[in-house]
Order: C-alpha cells, then sequence, then structure tokens
C-alpha cells in the first residue's frame, strides 16, 4: 500500500479510499517510509508532545524577561485571567490558548527548550490551541497525540505543494500562518471532524494569515512574534469552529498555499526576516534597536518617514473637492 | 527528499531561533566530529546575519556548546560560556561585517586548536535547523545534513596513493549501501582530497572505521554517530 500524497487533494483522497483519519495516513506514510514499527513513530510524537507541555508549565508561571528584556511575564497575566472568563469576550478555552501560546514563545525567548513546530518563531500556536482544547474537552491522550500526527502531516502536504516555513522566503505568513493552519485541522480532527473539515479549517485559518510580514524588531523572535502566536491560537479556534459548524471555504487548501507563495514573490525584501521594514523601523522600534547597541538601519529604508502625504492622497484622490 | 513528519514536527530545541541558535549548535558539533579530540582553543568567525545579530539569538553560546558536544535540545546551552570556563577551554567571537559574497548569509568559520592540530570548518545555517558544511581545512565540500537522516564518514587522503577500489570492497563485505559519494580536491593544497560517504539506515562501527584508517593512503577517517541523534 502506498500512503504517499503531494498535495491535500491527494491526502483527502487516500483518506477517503482507506477510510482512515488524517493521521492514520500520517503515522503509516512515516512507517512506510522510513520502515519504522508504529510505536517508535509514536513515542517519537511522544516526545514532542511532553517538550510541548513543559514548556507551557514553565513559561505560564515565569516573569523573567528575555535577554534584551522587549518579551516576559505577559503568560502570567494572561493565566491568571482564565477563571474570570466572564469578564471577557473569549471563552475560557481561548483565553487559555493565549496564555499558553504566550507562554510557549517566551520561553522561546528566553532560551528555554521548545519544539520548533513548524518554526521556532511559530512554535506557540500549536501546543496552545491543541493543550487549551484537550483540558476543555476532557479528550483522551490517545486523540491529543493524534491531533499532532495531523497537524504535521498538513505540514507535509504544505511542503510537498511547494510551500515552505521560512519566513526569509515568505514572512510570517508561513510561519505562524502555517502554524495556524496546521492547528486548526489538528483540533478540528480532535473534536470529532471529518478528513474534509480538518483541511477546510486549515484552509479558512490560512487564508485569515495571508500576506502577513516578519517584520521583528532588532530580528529578534519576540516582538511582535509573541502576540501574533497568541492570537493566531484564536484564529484557528474561529476556523475549527466555523469549519464544524458547517462553513466552507470557497478557495480549497491546496489553492491557498498557492495564493501564499505567490504573495511571497511579491513581498519586499524588507519584510522577510531582514529587520528592515514595517514595525522593526517604527519611532519605537528604532528606539529599541539602538538601546540594543545593533548597527542602525542603512538611510535608503528610512525613505518613506520623509513623505508627507499630499492633500490628494489624504481625501483619497478622487478630485471630487476640485 | 523524502520529507519526515519530523521535519514537519521538530526539531526539539532551546531557542530562539531554529536557524541561529539551534543551526549554529549543530555546525559546533559537526566541528568538534571532524576535530576528533578535545580543543584548548576555538576561534569563531561570523558572517552575514551572524555578525549582526548573534547575541540577541545567542549564537555564540550555542556554537561554543556544539563545540563542547551538547545537544541543540540541552538546556545548559544558557550556561555554555561557564562551562566553557570550567573547561578552560578559550574561545574568541569574531564577526566580519564585510560582505562576502560566496558565504550563504548565516555562516561561520570556525578554527579549534589544540598542541597537536588544528582545524578549520565553514558551516552555514541554511533553515529550519539544517546546516551545511562548506569548506574542511579550506578544501570545499558539500555536505548537508539533514535532522541526522545519514549516517555519513569523512575520508581525508592523498591523491595518488588512495583508491576507492578497496574501501568500496570493504564496505560491501559489511553489507552497507552508500547513497552518496563524493570526492574533492583542494586547489589550495596540492595532493589533499577529501571523501565525504553518506550510508543510509545503517551505520559502521569504531573498529570497522578503524580499519578504514588503514587503508593506504588515508589521513583520517571521521564518523558523524553523535549527530544522529
Amino acid at each position: 500500500m502506498n500512503y504517499q500524497f503531494n498535495n491535500c487533494e491527494e491526502l483527502i483522497a487516500l483518506c477517503k479510499q482507506e477510510k482512515l483519519r488524517i493521521s492514520d495516513v500520517a503515522i503509516r506514510r512515516e512507517m512506510e517510509l522510513f520502515k519504522k514499527s508504529r510505536p517508535w513513530v509514536r513515542n517519537k510524537m511522544k516526545a514532542v508532545r511532553d517538550t510541548m507541555k513543559e514548556a507551557i508549565d514553565l513559561g505560564v508561571k515565569s516573569t523573567k524577561k528575555s535577554k534584551y528584556g522587549l518579551v516576559g511575564g505577559d503568560a502570567v497575566k494572561v493565566y491568571k485571567n482564565i477563571n474570570k472568563s466572564g469578564k471577557f469576550l473569549h471563552s475560557k478555552v481561548a483565553v487559555r490558548a493565549m496564555a499558553y501560546a504566550i507562554a510557549t514563545n517566551e520561553q522561546n525567548a528566553r532560551m528555554g527548550k521548545i519544539v520548533a513546530f513548524p518554526t521556532a518563531g511559530g512554535s506557540g500556536v500549536l501546543p496552545a490551541v491543541l493543550f487549551s482544547t484537550f483540558e476543555h474537552m476532557k479528550s483522551s491522550k490517545r486523540k491529543m497525540l493524534n491531533a499532532l500526527f495531523t497537524a504535521s502531516a498538513l505540514g507535509i502536504a504544505i511542503l510537498k505543494h511547494g510551500g515552505t516555513f521560512s519566513a526569509a522566503k515568505a514572512g510570517c505568513q508561513a510561519e505562524v500562518g502555517v502554524g495556524v493552519a496546521m492547528a486548526a485541522a489538528g483540533v478540528t480532527e480532535m473534536r470529532g471532524g471529518t478528513p474534509e473539515q480538518c483541511l477546510n479549517a486549515s484552509a479558512l485559518g490560512l487564508k485569515n494569515m495571508l500576506g502577513l510580514a516578519c517584520d521583528p524588531l532588532g530580528g529578534l523572535v519576540e516582538v511582535p512574534c509573541v502576540k501574533r502566536n497568541a492570537i493566531g491560537a484564536t484564529i484557528a479556534m474561529a476556523a475549527s469552529d466555523m469549519s464544524m459548524m458547517g462553513v466552507e471555504s470557497v478557495i480549497p487548501m491546496d489553492q491557498v498555499v498557492e495564493a501564499m507563495m505567490n504573495i511571497s514573490a511579491s513581498m519586499s525584501e524588507t519584510v522577510r526576516e531582514t529587520a528592515l521594514g514595517g514595525l522593526a523601523v517604527t519611532r519605537v522600534g528604532l528606539k529599541l534597536r539602538e538601546k540594543m547597541g545593533l548597527p542602525p538601519i542603512p538611510e535608503k529604508y528610512l525613505d518613506w518617514r520623509n513623505k508627507k502625504p499630499s492633500a490628494k492622497n489624504k481625501c483619497g484622490g478622487c478630485n471630487g473637492c476640485g | 527528499m523524502n520529507i519526515s513528519l519530523f521535519d514537519v514536527a521538530g526539531p526539539i530545541m532551546v531557542g530562539p531561533s531554529s536557524s541561529h541558535t539551534a543551526g549554529a549548535c549543530k555546525i559546533g558539533q559537526m566541528a568538534r566530529a571532524l576535530f576528533n579530540g578535545t580543543p584548548t582553543e576555538v576561534d569563531f568567525y561570523l558572517y552575514g546575519s551572524f555578525a549582526t545579530v548573534y547575541q540577541g539569538h545567542a549564537t555564540d553560546r550555542a556554537l561554543l556548546a556544539g563545540v563542547m558536544k551538547l545537544r541543540t535540545s540541552d538546556p545548559r546551552l544558557q550556561d555554555a560560556f561557564d562551562i566553557a570556563a570550567q573547561k578552560k577551554l578559550k574561545y574568541r567571537f569574531i564577526p566580519i561585517k564585510k560582505d562576502v559574497p560566496e558565504h550563504h548569509p548565516n555562516t561561520v568559520r570556525i578554527i579549534l586548536k589544540n598542541k597537536k592540530q588544528n582545524l578549520s570548518v565553514v558551516g552555514s545555517s541554511i533553515g529550519g535547523g539544517k546546516t551545511k558544511i562548506t569548506f574542511v581545512n579550506d578544501v570545499p565540500v558539500d555536505f548537508e545534513m539533514m535532522a541526522g537522516r545519514f549516517f555519513s564518514i569523512l575520508i581525508g587522503h592523498d591523491a595518488k596513493t588512495f583508491s576507492l577500489g578497496p574501501l568500496y570492497r570493504k564496505m560491501e563485505d559489511w553489507g552497507s549501501v552508500i547513497a552518496r559519494q563524493q570526492t574533492i580536491c583542494s586547489t589550495k593544497r596540492e595532493n589533499h582530497c577529501i571523501t565525504v560517504i553518506s550510508i543510509e539506515d545503517d551505520y559502521l562501527k569504531l573498529a570497522q572505521v578503524m580499519e578504514l584508517e588503514k587503508l593506504p593512503g588515508v589521513e583520517f577517517v571521521r564518523a558523524l554517530t553523535k549527530l544522529l541523534k
């Protein structure tokens, strides 16, 4: 039997043909490709799961700042409020997911051990969504592990379809965006969704992260990465909810990936992990950069500050006022 | 290239950046494995974005930790400087501000020294924790390591007396299938070549590696076993 797939369409066809969940296909693919036993594959994923949990547990308690003091302590602030969710707009599950996402990424920023799933910058979304839902549903550990397999299967489909995880290539949409897509698929399977609903959820999730720039202050994985993960987690949950309610994405997942790469081709170099554009060159961003003692940004990247908006541009330029 | 589930779900690593921390640590490990001994002094020449943001991304600690054989997931990576002080390992970081177009943006040259020998390794971190070794002792090599899928051996030899025949025969006797083989000779140092052999789904024992070292014309054999995990 051949469990290989090159994109999401083939993945779904495999699931239908064999009447399997995405996670089963993922496990069988790995067993077949690398000639490993099922327990070997599962145990390796258990190590991934345990590392994620450790990072969350440490992160929600620690208020230690990162080296340059840009992040640290926000996870504690959110985590103490999860039982007061009546006061907030989001449900308890979502607030807890935010706390977990911040916790994971803060651990990353202060040199803790994390899983780069898919990368270190987007590592918060997946554990946040999965562990928060796991605690809410009191679901079995087995389902939780399967959700991780589903998420990785989606990652493979994205890579095989010409996608990337590198922010240097495609901006933040490829890190946090892909993280959101994978988390949405994983959590949908955990809640009992069909393979179609899983892929639909990931399409809805990734669609709403398209075009996101990678513009970290001073090139560090701190601002805005940490909070982007937290809000990414809520997007993944919203996508999963909508998919479970029967809302369908008009554009299928494969084509959303194509769109992502299409956008990346027209993205400027300054917003692809170079710290030369976007938030990195705002007034506060530049001030913090100076404080960190990093070399100043070349003047040619700061041209936009000198351009004054003309009156025409201000009102939309319809020439209506003559 | 076959993508594994764990290329997506992983690596398990110490933050903050997969290319600047985990990748750097791996280059350090490679350099140490190639050195085959205990270095007393190590210099790091940092290029490209390694030179500008190495402190914020803890690239310096990661490189040093790799040279001291710590894994990418070892939480002691933070204390690399203290551990180096305990081990009496001298280290220097020299950022090169000049643009070097032949190198990937994230590149480091590591020079390891002790009383007997010295070794220079140039490595690049090419994203997502993947690394590439481009020069060993100024001999250009193309040595890519994807999450340690292959077991690789590196054979330094001279061009005249060494031949691949006996090597292949030995490997055949042991039943090891060679996935990739590559021989490169230095343009700078005459008669000085390096052969890289990658073996899939198998590895050589220490005794076998020692046996390879006895082949005529071989200067050194290095097996990169420790990097498998």
